[in-house]
């Protein structure tokens, strides 16, 4: 029994995986110019200026391991946190009601590796991002469009949240800006 | 409006698939002809010859009993063993030390219980030898072991004057072979479908757009995760469980695993209706189980949605994924907690007070909702006859249970199995909150802290194994207590389960008359919620009301800790 599913078991399933879906499998692994620069699936950290900005995270985006802060909902720390974080998103984006900054940016996700923020929050901070590339007019609306067509829709119509993926849509940024190389 | 679609979609499908996967199940282990048959029949058959089993030969009580605690035994240390030996066994690709004797000794109760309470965390404390052949087969065997032990206890309530209840290893091997393995087979296709690995290469080292260095983990994920939901189990893969993205890459694969961890314990409520010949009592059973679930989802939904004045949002996000949302995290919670699998695609410690008060609640009921593979039901089967006990004396008649008398031994046996976990949760809490070495582990405090605590022998007791995570577990004291409660909730329960079994099986079957109490009406349902909840209430209330809902009403006054 311990050879038939601790052995044979996996075994038969990543040959299996490995002919049918052998990128997913192996990690959904993005490469630029031969580089691996991450996974679609693992979000990044993203706090400077010129890029979209990731969710918070717990553990700074490093995933060995992943993890969440598990503050409970009456933490003062947490509250703490979420208060600097009202402020500084809406400080950076220009938007005048703090109460107006989107959930997700308030809140570490459980995983610490979230890839995804809402269109919303991506929309939120176009203004901020196409200032620090200095993009013109017709880039900026390029990149309003980017972000709507990255938009994920819930699956089959119903299932999940709508959703944008920080770290596809940021390279979208190199299609659209095309003075600024990566990895900068 | 996605919210409630989704809600329905999930419901309905449970409604209408456990009843069909329960009737294969019965065709399964009454060895009758199934679809499966022909096409690993052959399989089962060399399992047989190879292991030396006598798949016919039936066996009493304690026979029974003797093999599955031998088994689990054995599995015990076979994986202590493993993980005590790590570093020179294969397959270590990131060069990962010995494990600490504590831990190993967590980890090992905790796989062999069919908890899976993560005290380790995958990426960097187990090599993907120590995941394949010590996490992943005791997924399956801890599975097929409360799959044994239930059916042992349907032999025992439906034959008469015998004390054969079946062959565990027969039992066992088609668990593992005919449910179990199909089922993890396809789960697993489809979850790497959406994005989960499965691969036996080394963590990739990535440098990220903004140029930092971003080590990306991989391994034989997905066939670990399709069994770990399937068979309640719910040890992670990855330290962040199910909210992982490689674990639970996409909505679609979040709705099946979710389905998973439940589909099975439901399915089996149905086999038992076919081993009993009553498909009105399967029902009965079913709709208790469905109400109580659909009550737990509806406070937790509610509460989830509230405002916390504390941190002046409404439905608050942390710990909570962006695919998912507050809807499928807080359905996930409630499922995981009902059934005994303990997976978590959010993290329950920042759940509002009453959120994670439900999924506290549900494991302190003794994971009876559905509940683990098998155990969930031999332990409503528990509260059944405690019903039918309660019943008997209101009316003064002698208590009968599918035509058995059920009289002082079984009893006596009843009472063991509904304490067994109650004294873990409450004494084991009660010196966690006593010793330094117990409170010194608390990420939070207040009446937060003290939920954190209870919430992690509820889920030892419970079998369940999902945390308040902030709880820093991995010490010497916790891996210690958190194992013995794990301990005492499984076996507590099994051992006197299968004495029932035993003495129920030697029993006549008195025909249906007029004056016996019907077990397949609303007035059974409404009975047998009340028993459980009043069981459930009064045991549980006074710590429940010093942590979350004082602290429910301290967050609606907006004081923080």
């Amino acid at each position: 029994m311990t050879i038939l599913t601790g052995i044979v078991y996996p075994l038969f399933m990543t040959g299996i995986v490995q002919l049918t879906f052998p990128s997913k499998a192996n990690g959904s692994l993005i490469k630029k110019d031969g580089k691996i620069i991450g996974s679609e699936l693992i979000g990044q950290k993203f706090d400077s200026s010129i890029y979209f900005w990731s969710r918070p995270s717990a553990i700074g985006y490093n995933p060995i391991p992943s993890g969440a802060s598990n503050y409970g909902p009456t933490s003062d720390t947490l509250k703490k946190q979420v208060t600097a974080r009202r402020v500084l998103f809406a400080k950076m984006n220009s938007i005048s009601d703090p109460l107006a900054v989107p959930k997700e940016m308030l809140f570490a996700s459980a995983s610490g590796l979230d890839p995804h923020i809402s269109q919303k929050a991506a929309l939120l901070q176009v203004d901020r991002v196409a200032k620090a590339r200095n993009l013109n007019a017709i880039q900026k609306q390029k990149l309003v469009q980017s972000v709507k067509n990255l938009t994920e829709m819930p699956q089959f119509l119903v299932l999940g949240e709508e959703r944008v993926n920080v770290l596809i849509l940021n390279l979208e940024l190199y299609k659209i800006d095309q003075n600024i190389t990566y990895n900068k | 409006m996605n919210e409630a679609i989704q809600l329905i979609i999930f419901m309905v499908l449970l409604i209408v698939l456990s009843p069909l996967l329960g009737k294969y199940m019965a065709k399964v282990f009454m060895g009758e002809k199934h679809i499966m048959k022909p096409v690993i029949g052959w399989l089962e058959k060399s399992v047989y010859r190879v292991s030396g089993i006598k798949s016919e030969e039936e066996m009493n009580w304690k026979t029974y009993l003797y093999a599955v605690l031998m088994f689990n035994f054995f599995g015990f240390v076979f994986l202590f063993i493993l993980q005590m030996l790590q570093a020179y066994l294969p397959l270590n690709t990131e060069k990962l030390p010995n494990v600490s004797w504590h831990l190993a000794f967590n980890t090992a109760m905790s796989f062999t219980t069919n908890t899976n309470w993560q005290s380790y965390s995958g990426e960097n404390t187990l090599s993907y030898f120590v995941q394949m052949l010590g996490l992943t087969v005791q997924n399956f065997v801890s599975a097929a072991t409360g799959i044994a032990v239930v059916l042992a206890l349907i032999r025992g309530l439906t034959r008469k004057t015998t004390d054969a209840l079946g062959n565990f290893w027969a039992d066992m091997t088609r668990s593992v072979l005919y449910v179990l393995l199909p089922l993890s087979i396809i789960l697993t296709m489809a979850l790497v479908s959406q994005g989960a690995v499965q691969t036996f290469s080394h963590s990739v080292k990535a440098t990220t757009l903004q140029g930092t260095e971003q080590v990306i983990p991989l391994g034989p994920a997905a066939s670990q995760i399709a069994i770990k939901q399937l068979g309640t189990n719910g040890g992670g893969f990855f330290n962040a469980n199910s909210a992982h993205p490689f674990e639970n890459p996409s909505p679609f694969s979040n709705f099946l695993e979710m389905f998973a961890l439940i589909i099975i314990s439901g399915g089996l409520v149905f086999t038992y209706g076919h081993y009993a010949k009553s498909k009105r009592h399967a029902r009965a059973i079913f709709i208790t189980m469905f109400i109580l679930f659909a009550a737990g989802i509806a406070i937790s939904l509610w509460s989830e949605y509230g405002h916390n004045n504390v941190l002046n949002v409404s439905g608050a996000m942390e710990g909570k994924e962006t695919r998912f949302g507050v809807m499928n995290s807080i359905l996930w919670s409630v499922t995981t907690t009902v059934t005994s699998n303990g997976s978590v695609n959010s993290m329950h410690d920042s759940l509002s007070p009453l959120s994670g008060m439900v999924s506290m609640f549900n494991m302190m009921l003794g994971e009876i909702i559905f509940g683990g593979v098998g155990s969930g039901l031999y332990g409503i089967i528990i509260f059944i006859i405690l019903t039918v006990f309660i019943a008997g004396l209101m009316v003064g008649r002698t208590p009968e249970y599918l035509g058995k008398k059920i009289e002082a031994y079984e009893m006596k046996m009843t009472i063991l199995a509904v304490l067994a976990p109650a004294i873990v949760i409450k004494i084991f809490s009660a010196i966690a909150c006593s010793v330094p070495a117990g409170l010194s582990s608390l990420n939070n405090t207040g009446p937060h802290g003290l939920s954190e605590i209870l919430y992690a022998f509820s889920s030892a007791a419970g079998n369940n194994g999902s945390a308040f995570a902030g709880l820093n577990a991995n010490t010497v004291f916790y891996n210690l207590m958190i194992g013995f409660g794990m301990l005492i909730g499984r076996f507590g329960i099994i051992v006197p389960v299968m004495a029932i079994a035993g003495s129920m099986a030697k029993k006549k079957i008195t025909p249906v008359s007029s004056g016996t109490f019907r077990t397949d009406n609303w007035l059974f349902v409404m009975l047998l919620i009340s028993v459980i909840l009043i069981v459930g209430g009064l045991t549980f209330f006074p710590p429940l009301a010093l942590g979350p809902i004082v602290e429910h009403f301290l967050m609606n006054l907006g004081v923080g800790f």
